[in-house]
């Protein structure tokens, strides 16, 4: 496959938007999606201090370095949970470090163990019948929160790409769960006293993207998942969706972006939708939503005036 | 071809497309990207029998 804008051979071909790009040029595309989704919701300003959860992932390293080259003031924050298997946090934190110091870049580190007490597998245990996953979420948005505010940052942004969002969205419909539903959204607001701004620049990108960025751009990232995140519901919500996605390129993304936009509009379950008003087919009389032809004496309309037995009037 | 993916390697006869050979090893082409010399390679490229591919997962990190 070719590079659409130069000809080149291709490193990534994204069949959702019919485009396939050399490294130059995608390296090039992926910050204008997401200074594209900054300007769409409004996330943040020029100027405004932004810190960015970094986990030493492909997701959270790539937005930090996206930003940077964007020319935002974009620190990080990297929480050591104390996941002991494999030294998953310790060699997490090493990514981290090795990604500021090569881009000059401030972060801070909060361990969880030090600051606390116990590491996350250890109040997960403490904690019966909490899994750990929702431990460590716990935990995580406690503190990202108290230090974005005790920062002085603007917004605090996370590294959730579509995908993540599209899994997030397809379990909370499944359950309809509403309440979910109507907050998920690529900007938190400070809604409340002591509540930080929270924002998610990658909602236009899927994760393959992200993945291809990080190599493309020589990001070092920690390539083993959170070995308690193996076998979670997300990832098998995201298999179903990556096959709808091979059958139908773009699913995936009209899936989360259109209901974003549905809500914004207010046409989410709104009950507008059950108050259509009907008329008349000025051919056969049964109901129709237009004026006019209903659809069906529309379908016959050309057919009929071709056998010339049937007159028909808009 | 040589195809390494995590601790696993495939050995495959004969030239094939990197897209062919990723279903044939029982994975998901929308699941990992492919790199060829290091360097990223879209997945209709054909490879030759002494080549060798690395696959890297998609989905990772926590």
């Amino acid at each position: 496959m070719k590079c659409t804008k130069c000809g080149e051979p291709a490193v990534i071909n994204m069949r959702q938007h019919r485009l396939g790009l050399c490294a130059e040029h995608f390296l090039e595309w992926v910050p204008t999606q997401v200074e594209r989704a900054i300007e769409k919701y409004a996330m943040f300003a020029p100027g405004e201090r932004v810190l960015v959860a970094v986990s030493g992932g492909k997701d959270s390293l790539s937005l930090w370095d996206i930003l940077l080259r964007l020319g935002y003031p974009a620190e990080g924050i990297y929480i050591n949970l104390g996941v002991p298997q494999g030294d998953y946090s310790n060699v997490s934190q090493q990514k981290v470090e090795q990604f500021a110091a090569q881009h000059g870049a401030a972060f801070r580190v909060v361990n969880v163990q030090a600051e606390y007490g116990q590491t996350i597998p250890q109040v997960a245990h403490r904690k019966r019948g909490r899994s750990t996953c929702s431990v460590c979420g716990l935990i995580k948005r406690h503190i990202m929160n108290q230090v974005t505010r005790e920062g002085g940052y603007a917004v605090l942004a996370t590294g959730h790409n579509l995908d993540d969002e599209a899994a997030v969205l397809f379990q909370n419909t499944l359950h309809w769960a509403t309440g979910y539903l109507a907050r998920q959204a690529p900007v938190l607001p400070a809604s409340h006293v002591g509540l930080a701004r929270k924002v998610k620049p990658l909602i236009r990108l899927y994760e393959r993207e992200m993945a291809a960025y990080a190599l493309v751009r020589g990001i070092d990232y920690i390539y083993e998942e959170c070995p308690y995140s193996r076998g979670a519901t997300t990832l098998f919500y995201k298999q179903l969706l990556d096959q709808l996605e091979e059958t139908s390129p773009g699913a995936k993304q009209s899936f989360y972006l259109e209901f974003l936009q549905a809500r914004a509009e207010g046409r989410l379950l709104s009950s507008e939708a059950g108050e259509v008003e009907l008329h008349g087919c000025s051919h056969c009389g049964q109901p129709t939503t237009a004026p006019g032809l209903c659809a069906f004496c529309r379908l016959w309309q050309q057919e009929e005036v071709n056998h010339g037995d049937t007159e028909y009037a808009e | 071809m040589k195809i390494i993916y995590r601790d696993k390697t495939w050995e495959m006869p004969g030239k094939i497309t990197i897209r062919d050979a990723i279903k044939k090893v029982g994975l998901h082409p929308t699941a990992v990207l492919a790199l060829r010399d290091g360097k990223l390679v879209t997945d209709d490229v054909v490879v030759g029998p002494d080549e060798t591919i690395k696959l890297i997962a998609v989905v990772s990190g926590g």
